[in-house]
């Protein structure tokens, strides 16, 4: 089983590793989007300080919307999908390794790149290791509750509104604790509170959520 | 209402915020009243949608049987 | 045992029986509801005192209120019946939880206008993001996800299970979006918004609004069946008895 888990893992690094471009996709969006921001608002330091939080956060949302095709659709098209389906593993066990590689090559790099964003949105220094938390905590649910959210979507041509639809709302307590772990830790107050909850829906989303992507792709996926 | 008669214009005037309750209610009612109609033509379309169906389904059958 | 009864909820869960014997049901539900609104708005309207604070406007709480229970209790009707349609397999679940949907929605979005009509002459303004004006949003939502997914897949029973198991998923988190939304809301509530909250609420105040509450809730049941009826006909069109049955209409 663990062996399974690997395999599914490694094959789909190395695919996406095969095509650098798409790697990089997300993350010159979130890039992008942050840098918007200041010449939308106002380069003004602190103003941008204030909208720090919520800017990181809901662009860090989006680019993690549009990676989320990634996950099954073009194994549903290949047929590869279906082979998975097939195969003697526990379809949770497999589900979950292609939901780890996903937010190894989008959640991850988001969380590396953030210190950038960090000095682009001038959040002090001080609340630096909060993003850092908030986001290694929190991308993963993206990433988990998001496979739901595609896995339902995956037969349905143009979905990309409607998975956006479908997933958004699901993402709103992760934006909120997210964001506001950051906007307190400017303030040097304890997160502790903050990092706990998005701890807790992170255990929550690892346990429930692959089981629901499961169900979820032998209802849509099966042909 | 805190005077032994009732009047209905201070009744509908409800103490200055007639548009808000006004508005509620009346939302409340079109609301409502659709919740209804919509599901009874939504039947009607349903029925005759099947209907027709039906009758180009008996049309080929019966197409078929002059051909052969 | 376990046979008799599974052959029992069988029988009556046929889609069949259950067009049968819903005509026959609907009035039941239809003519109390009328009845027990029409007292409830007597009561609410012309029985119940002026509040000494919020003077006249408070009446919008009549139907405000009940409105938002009627959101989160249907679709939480939805979610479970999803759930015995997923696994149990029963098509009449399924059939109950997509007739809800529109339903549950006209009466969020019935709660969210009654609420900033409500809000104006407190506030100031429509919209305030007070906590339960932003979960009613978020809940309208997912109610929007629920029917574009039920939409957007072409076969009907895969389109069953795969917004059924969203309306699950939906239901799983409705706790946890309520309790950040309201975290949310004592951390950025101001000092100058005055906060909606319950009215501690007198009886003569409090028998209206559960008598409205009944009447919605008696609607609901009366809707929710004419609308269940119309899926029983869209999804069975192809079959023998639906199609001897509308010959007849």
């Amino acid at each position: 089983m663990l062996r399974a888990f690997y395999h599914v893992l490694l094959r789909d690094l190395r695919l996406a590793l095969r095509s650098r471009h798409e790697l990089l996709n997300p993350l010159i969006f979130f890039v992008l989007v942050v840098s918007l921001f200041p010449l939308a608002v106002t380069p003004s330091e602190t103003q941008l300080q204030q909208m720090a939080p919520g800017v990181i956060w809901v662009s860090a949302l989006l680019s993690v919307l549009l990676s989320l095709d990634r996950l099954f659709k073009q194994d549903y098209e290949d047929g590869s999908l279906d082979q998975l389906m097939l195969s003697p593993n526990p379809l949770v066990i497999l589900v979950l390794a292609k939901v780890c590689a996903h937010w190894l090559l989008t959640g991850l790099p988001l969380v590396l790149i953030a210190p950038l964003l960090a000095v682009f949105m001038s959040v002090p220094d001080a609340a630096l290791p909060a993003l850092l938390y908030s986001l290694l905590l929190g991308t993963p649910v993206l990433s988990l509750i998001g496979a739901i959210g595609v896995s339902l979507t995956v037969a349905v041509n143009r979905g990309g509104v409607l998975l956006s639809l479908i997933v958004l709302p699901l993402y709103i307590p992760v934006l909120i604790f997210g964001a506001n772990a950051i906007d307190v830790a400017s303030d040097g107050m304890s997160v502790r509170g903050q990092l706990l909850f998005l701890g807790a829906v992170l255990a929550l989303a690892v346990s429930l959520a692959p089981i629901a992507t499961a169900v979820a792709l032998r209802i849509t996926a099966s042909r | 209402m805190s005077g032994t008669e009732f009047n209905w214009s201070t009744f509908f005037a409800m103490g200055g915020y007639a548009v808000f309750v006004w508005t509620s209610y009346g939302l409340t009612a079109v609301i409502l009243a659709l919740n209804v109609i919509l599901p009874l033509r939504q039947r009607k379309h349903i029925i005759r949608r099947v209907k027709r169906a039906v009758r180009r389904e008996q049309l080929r059958a019966e197409n078929k049987q002059v051909t052969l | 045992m376990f046979r008799a009864i599974w052959a029992w909820i069988q029988k009556f869960s046929s889609p069949k029986y259950f067009f049968e014997m819903s005509a026959r049901l609907i009035p039941w539900f239809a003519i109390p509801a009328a009845l027990v609104g029409a007292y409830g708005l007597y009561l609410g309207l012309f029985v119940a005192p002026t509040d000494y604070q919020q003077g006249e406007s408070y009446r919008i709480i009549f139907i405000h209120v009940p409105a938002a229970w009627m959101s989160l209790f249907i679709y939480v009707v939805m979610a479970v019946s999803a759930a015995i349609g997923l696994i149990w397999q029963i098509r009449l679940a399924d059939m109950i939880a997509a007739a809800s949907a529109p339903i549950g929605a006209s009466f969020t979005f019935l709660a969210l206008v009654t609420g900033s009509l409500w809000g104006k002459p407190m506030w100031g303004t429509y919209w305030v993001w007070d906590a339960r004006l932003t979960s009613e949003l978020i809940l309208l939502f997912l109610y929007f996800g629920y029917m574009a997914l039920q939409s957007a897949i072409e076969d009907q029973r895969t389109a069953d299970k795969a917004s059924g198991l969203l309306a699950i998923v939906g239901v799983v988190n409705i706790p946890i979006i309520h309790y950040s939304v309201e975290w949310w809301n004592t951390l950025h509530q101001g000092a100058t918004v005055a906060k909606l909250d319950k009215p501690s609420i007198d009886i003569s105040m409090l028998i209206p609004l559960l008598l409205m509450a009944l009447a919605f809730k008696l609607f609901y049941a009366a809707v929710v069946l004419v609308r269940a009826r119309n899926e029983v006909l869209l999804r069975d069109r192809s079959r023998r008895w639906v199609r001897e049955l509308i010959e007849k209409l």
